[in-house]
């Protein structure tokens, strides 16, 4: 149950914070009650938008994994220096944060594309990385990576480094802290993290347009399914973004449950 | 295990010169900030600092070789002021988190967890978090996991400072228990915890060492001004004998025990100098102690005058002085009422 603490909040706040709920809420259920439900099911069920949904989990998920995989070193590194080095180093992990999707995209395509500055080595490799699948996944994972670094950043801050002093002196060596110690400690920022990277990876539009372009089943994922079914078939495209808020819905959910029982467990 | 020490650090205006000898407990004594903290990080690896640290032969940093052994092979334990266990683990993973890290499996580390368990008292509670326990259930099981790394030296920095005054005492009794025998240099602004568990003791004023010695030598006559100020309490030895202090010439002293001892067990007595008055003849009335002793020195004291005698010293006004014509080799009489004479168990008097 949620109770409004009577004291401690101005009342007159409550009025542009309702407003603000009100932003959120009132187009998502606009969403709900115009879409035409009896032909939702032949809508969604589409080959072009089934094609279009699994593109979109298995990019995400891989994504996801590559974020954590790079996300959760350059976390740490960020956490635990300090410095000029290290004040550069953040702005630029966090600089596909503050840019305009379509931005990153067109950088990516100028290291990545054929003709993009890596465009020869890749070629002799026998690589071709634009406008395939793999583009999406490199362009997921550069938009939604900051997401997870920013917030892991935050929780291994707070945590600090007191325990960590102290398993080091109870013999543990650098390996056995950050496994043991410091990625424990700060697993509900890590969840927190990997679940907003996973719904920027999901919803990601631009940069996946401008360097992966939108081919059916290799790189056209859901928002871009979407994009395209909105010129043609209006009632399609508020079908599928039902889809959409759906599987957000469900993840925030599945891991609210999670992290509710790993912070309970942590306090 | 001989722990030698001579280091500076330069930022925080710290420098020391230390020798912590096998099985020695060796307290840092000194009020908040003096740089206590920063000399036991430095001595565990958690600080850089500029000079030696050595155990036994052993060099475990020099800056002149350019010699660094991270904490973790150091073999040096660092007990905290708060528990600080791990939130994520139970009392028992805790506590063989230790013995894991440095290699026993798994059945291993939790046998060595139970015997640690055990000994301070905590098996009952193995199987609940950090959360679940109070603050002396907290800082036992945080005894337990420093030992049970069977560290060459233990860091132990104000141990007590955070627990209340109930459990103060308990861990205070566990403490001298696991300590003895183990080469220790425990941090702490108590003078009592000084008292009780140190075998030597190190004065600390502004990150300088201003006096070290053997412990009742500088609790009862400290050879700096800041270490007369700052500890300036009596500290007699003895054994206990019908709740009284036995001292080795056979006198009693009276006083009030903490916990209950033995007879016949090693036990200190602390008595405050503003507690003790000074008589020419034996007073009549109600102070169960009335001691005979000889005059040995006269300070100042702030406004008083700290009389000092072969037994206890005393604060005294300057018109007593005058007054009683106290001068060094004066024959006097001390009385101290029992309830200001506190009893606690104390450490052998072997190593005193």
């Amino acid at each position: 149950m949620t109770r409004l603490p009577s004291l401690t909040i101005p009342r007159w706040l409550l009025v542009p914070a309702a407003l603000g709920a009100l932003l959120v809420a009132v187009p998502v259920v606009a969403m709900a009650l115009t879409v035409d439900w009896r032909e939702f099911g032949p809508l969604v069920t589409s080959e072009a938008s089934t094609d279009a949904l699994w593109l979109s989990l298995r990019t995400a998920s891989v994504s996801t994994l590559l974020c954590l995989l790079f996300g959760i070193p350059l976390a740490v590194v960020l956490a635990r220096t300090t410095g000029a080095a290290a004040t550069l180093l953040r702005s630029l992990v966090l600089l596909p944060l503050v840019l305009p999707p379509v931005v990153g995209g067109i950088a990516l395509l100028q290291a990545f594309g054929r003709r993009g500055l890596l465009g020869d080595t890749l070629d002799v490799l026998g690589l071709e990385i634009a406008f395939s699948t793999t583009a999406v996944v490199i362009a997921q994972t550069f938009v939604a990576m900051p997401f997870l670094v920013l917030s892991l950043e935050g929780a291994l801050r707070a945590a600090g480094t007191r325990f960590e002093d102290v398993a080091a002196t109870l013999g543990a060596g650098p390996t056995t802290v950050f496994r043991r110690v410091t990625l424990p400690l700060a697993l509900p920022g890590l969840v927190a993290g990997t679940v907003l990277a996973f719904a920027r990876c999901l919803g990601e539009f631009g940069a996946t347009i401008t360097f992966a372009g939108s081919l059916q089943g290799t790189t056209r994922t859901l928002p871009l399914e979407i994009y395209l079914q909105r010129e043609g078939d209006p009632q399609a495209a508020v079908a599928l973004s039902l889809v959409l808020v759906g599987v957000a819905v469900l993840v925030i959910a599945l891991t609210r449950a999670r992290r509710d029982s790993l912070v309970a467990g942590a306090t | 295990m001989t722990l030698t020490a001579d280091i500076a650090l330069e930022s925080r205006d710290v420098a020391v010169d230390l020798v912590v000898e096998t099985g020695e407990t060796l307290a840092l004594l000194g009020p908040n900030g003096a740089g206590k903290s920063t000399v036991l990080a430095a001595l565990a690896g958690l600080l850089h600092p500029r000079g030696t640290v050595a155990l036994d032969d052993r060099v475990l940093s020099d800056t002149g070789t350019r010699t660094w052994v991270a904490p973790h092979d150091r073999g040096i334990a660092l007990l905290a002021q708060e528990a600080r266990l791990f939130p994520h683990l139970d009392a028992g993973d805790n506590v063989a988190f230790g013995p894991r890290a440095r290699g026993q499996s798994r059945t291993e580390a939790a046998a060595t967890a139970a015997r640690w368990l055990d000994e301070v008292g905590m098996t009952a509670h193995a199987h609940r978090r950090p959360h679940e326990l109070s603050g002396g259930q907290q800082q036992r099981v945080a005894i337990a996991r420093a030992l049970a790394t069977e560290p060459r030296v233990l860091l132990v920095d104000e141990p007590l400072s955070a627990l209340d005054a109930e459990a103060a005492p308990e861990i205070r009794d566990l403490l001298r228990r696991v300590l003895a025998e183990r080469t220790t240099v425990l941090v702490t602004h108590e003078v009592l915890d000084a008292a009780l568990l140190a075998d030597r003791v190190a004065v600390m004023d502004a990150g300088r060492v201003v006096d070290t010695g053997e412990t009742t030598r500088v609790l009862s006559r400290p050879r700096s001004d800041f270490g007369a100020r700052f500890a300036g309490l009596n500290l007699v030895r003895g054994v206990a004998s019908d709740g009284a202090l036995l001292m080795a010439d056979g006198r009693l002293l009276h006083g009030l025990a903490e916990s209950p001892v033995a007879d016949g067990q090693p036990v200190a007595a602390v008595v405050a100098p503003s507690a003790v008055s000074i008589h020419l003849t034996h007073p009549h009335g109600s102070p169960r102690n009335s001691l005979d002793a000889v005059v040995t020195e006269l300070e100042p004291h702030g406004h008083l005058v700290r009389v000092r005698t072969d037994l206890l010293s005393a604060d005294v006004t300057p018109a007593a002085v005058a007054e009683l014509r106290l001068h060094r080799g004066s024959a006097v009489v001390l009385a101290v009422k029992a309830t200001e004479v506190h009893l606690h168990p104390s450490r052998p008097l072997s190593l005193a």
